[in-house]
């Protein structure tokens, strides 16, 4: 199947610091799938750290995720869930 | 091009012209070096090998973390080592290695250094300050990449160059060394800043303090600095150029002139001799200060053998360095300094927490005193080498008399476990003090009765007393060795020491300008230790003048009101006698 988009806000009050972004890659391996993420004109591998460090995704900023692989509409809910969260203490 | 001429603070002596060669401006010497086609594979692995390397050691940490200060407090790690799996992040330096084939390091330290001004670039304060946590990881990496290649690269440097750094560390200024520089410059730093101190004892000129000089200079410019003004000129003139020719000339001619008194004493017409000794940085300059005529090392700074490396030097291989310098010297005495790091010097081998004020922090025989273990291996390795030689050691930062007390006391179980061993040692070795800390010299009565010798460390001296940080360039122009309060400081020290008839030595900078050693010859000095390429010149100026005129002059400068008249008064008395 082919990769699904989708735009999510971010919710964690201090934005995509180190400590959500690092849980976000970690989540990216358990899930087994690729993710790109689009803020603006800037698109990353959503499995680099210092890509998502330097987008400078605060709390409010837009972003959208482009998802591939067979585990692809399952592992969208958790990334939304993932950015719905405000503060990453909840996500284990 | 035209002509641009920079003022700084003139650091070190002399004129010099050559290409700049600019030092990376981050903590790493990062020199751009190519590599082969058939190497791009085998760099690409170094690469690799070194972000394990990295890995390893945060794993480590952060276990350690854990164990500490339990719960997962070692999760803060996890970005960190995340940042060493990041495959955008190997991408690039991967590519950028076989594209551009260039070093790991240098691909590794500009790939890093854009994600820093991006981080730099951040609204959000919270993530624009995770510039420092990248900074941190990128040190561990190229930590690895570093360690053989700096100094492989530096070698391959063919012609002679004028370093243009931001701030040079003492780790850097040993990597340097024996290279062909031939002048320093830095953006930061102050007279005695550790830059002052190497290009001095190298005898080439620096100038430091020029704010922005790496920023204006580019690499392979032609530059000539005046070390005596303290004048950077990029790209000069036809004029200027001929103009620095003929007074290089003139300074060559004069320097041939001081080589006749090389293997006469340093004494005064009318019979007093000052013992002229050398500072040392390193143990391969020894053959450096024969050619001085020094009489001896009256400063041995063993930092070096702590630096430019992640392990601690072992009693057995600081022997060796010892028993070298110990052995090149003799007959002659050579004064060994223990460790004196913190302040502006770092060791990668023990983490010493970053003080708000270095300065007046855990550093030298504090640290030393903190740390027994690191202390005793040192004085072992002194006393051992004591068979081989004169040698005598002097703890540093001495502040009252308990400290030395303590000290002694590990200078004894030292002695006691070679004794158990039944390794030799000289039981009669000297065991002196540096007196640079104000209250040492408040209660210099009470030091000498406890100690062999005094020697006065002016350039912490000089800091403590006027309370001016000496690596602060805002505050150099404070930084002033004949203020009347330092001046009484070193003559209420000469005078408790001779009370009890213990020499006294002055090792800093001051020792070097004529004027200085003039009014410390006058206050009583028994040694003097300074850069040895300073040492004729001042071996000149003592025999050429008188005690008594020098204790008449000395005596009335004392009892002048501000620096700026000291030096005057002294100046003009010197320049009646002829001798300045």
């Amino acid at each position: 199947m082919g990769p699904i988009e989708k735009e999510v806000i971010v919710a964690n009050k201090k934005g995509l610091h180190a400590r959500p972004a690092a849980l976000f890659v970690q989540l990216l391996d358990k899930l087994k799938v690729s993710v790109t993420i689009v803020k603006g004109h800037e698109k990353i591998n959503g499995k680099s750290i210092m890509g998502l460090l330097t987008l400078g995704a605060e709390c409010g900023t837009v972003l959208k995720l482009i998802v591939e692989g067979e585990n692809a509409p399952k592992a969208m809910q958790e990334l939304e869930i993932f950015f719905n969260k405000q503060e990453e203490e909840f996500i284990t | 091009m035209s002509e641009i001429i920079l003022k700084g603070i003139p650091a070190a002596k002399g004129i010099a012209y050559g290409p700049a060669f600019i030092l990376d401006k981050g903590e790493f010497i990062v020199p751009k070096r190519v590599i082969l086609s058939h190497e791009v594979n085998s760099e690409i692995a170094r690469f690799e090998e070194a972000l394990n390397f990295a890995r390893t050691e945060i794993n480590s940490l952060k276990e350690k973390v854990n164990q500490d200060m339990g719960l997962n407090k070692g999760n803060i790690f996890d970005a960190h080592i995340l940042v060493l799996e990041d495959p955008t992040l190997f991408e690039q330096v991967s590519k950028g290695i076989s594209h551009n084939k260039n070093s790991a390091e240098y691909v590794f330290s500009k790939v890093i250094k854009k994600y820093v001004q991006t981080f730099s670039k951040i609204p959000d304060e919270y993530l624009r300050e995770r510039a420092s946590d990248i900074n941190d990881i990128a040190k561990r990496v190229l930590k690895y990449l570093m360690d053989e290649t700096k100094l492989h690269d530096l070698d391959n440097l063919q012609n002679d160059l004028v370093v243009v750094a931001h701030d040079l560390s003492p780790s850097d200024t040993v990597s340097l060394y024996n290279k062909k520089i031939i002048a320093f410059i830095t953006d930061i730093g102050g007279r005695t800043s550790h830059t002052a101190i190497i290009a001095k004892s190298l005898g080439v000129p620096a100038v430091v303090g020029l704010k922005d000089a790496t920023l204006r200079v580019n690499n392979g410019d032609f530059l000539i600095i005046d070390g005596q003004k303290g004048l950077l000129i990029i790209n000069p003139s036809l004029a200027t150029r001929e103009l620095y020719d003929k007074e290089q000339s003139q300074m060559h001619a004069s320097l041939e002139k001081l080589d006749d008194f090389k293997t006469l004493p340093a004494q005064t017409l009318d019979g007093k001799k000052i013992a002229l000794l050398a500072n040392l940085e390193l143990s391969n300059e020894v053959l450096t200060i024969k050619k001085f005529g020094a009489e001896g090392v009256g400063l041995y700074r063993t930092e070096f053998l702590y630096m430019s490396r992640l392990d601690l030097p072992s009693e057995e291989e600081q022997y060796q360095a010892y028993k070298q310098v110990a052995y090149a010297v003799n007959p002659n005495v050579v004064t060994i300094r223990t460790l004196d790091i913190g302040g502006d010097k770092f060791i990668s081998s023990v983490q010493i927490p970053k003080d708000m004020s270095p300065f007046l922090g855990v550093r030298a025989i504090r640290f030393c005193l903190e740390r027994p273990d690191i202390f005793k291996t040192q004085i072992r390795a002194i006393l051992r080498a004591s068979m081989h030689g004169r040698v005598q050691m002097m703890y540093p930062m001495i502040s009252g008399i308990s400290e030395l007390r303590r000290a002694n006391a590990i200078l004894e179980e030292a002695k006691r476990s070679l004794n158990d061993e039944k390794i030799p040692y000289d039981t009669s070795i000297k065991v002196g003090i540096m007196i640079e800390v104000p209250s040492a010299v408040m209660t210099a009565d009470t030091l000498s009765k406890e100690t062999d010798f005094f020697s006065i460390g002016t350039n912490d001296l000089i800091q403590y007393t006027l309370a001016v940080d000496r690596t602060n360039e805002k505050t150099a122009h404070l930084y002033e060795p004949s203020h009347p309060g330092v001046l009484r400081m070193i003559q209420r020290t000469v005078d408790a020491a001779h009370e009890q008839g213990i020499h006294v030595c002055l090792c800093g900078e001051m020792a070097s300008d004529p004027v200085m050693a003039f009014l410390l010859i006058g206050m009583g000095l028994d040694e003097l230790s300074m850069s040895p390429s300073s040492i004729l010149t001042i071996k000149k100026l003592i025999r050429s003048v008188r005690l008594i005129d020098v204790q008449r002059i000395c005596y009335e400068a004392l009892q002048q009101e501000t620096s700026i008249e000291v030096e005057e008064f002294v100046s003009s008395q010197m320049k009646n006698l002829g001798v300045l």
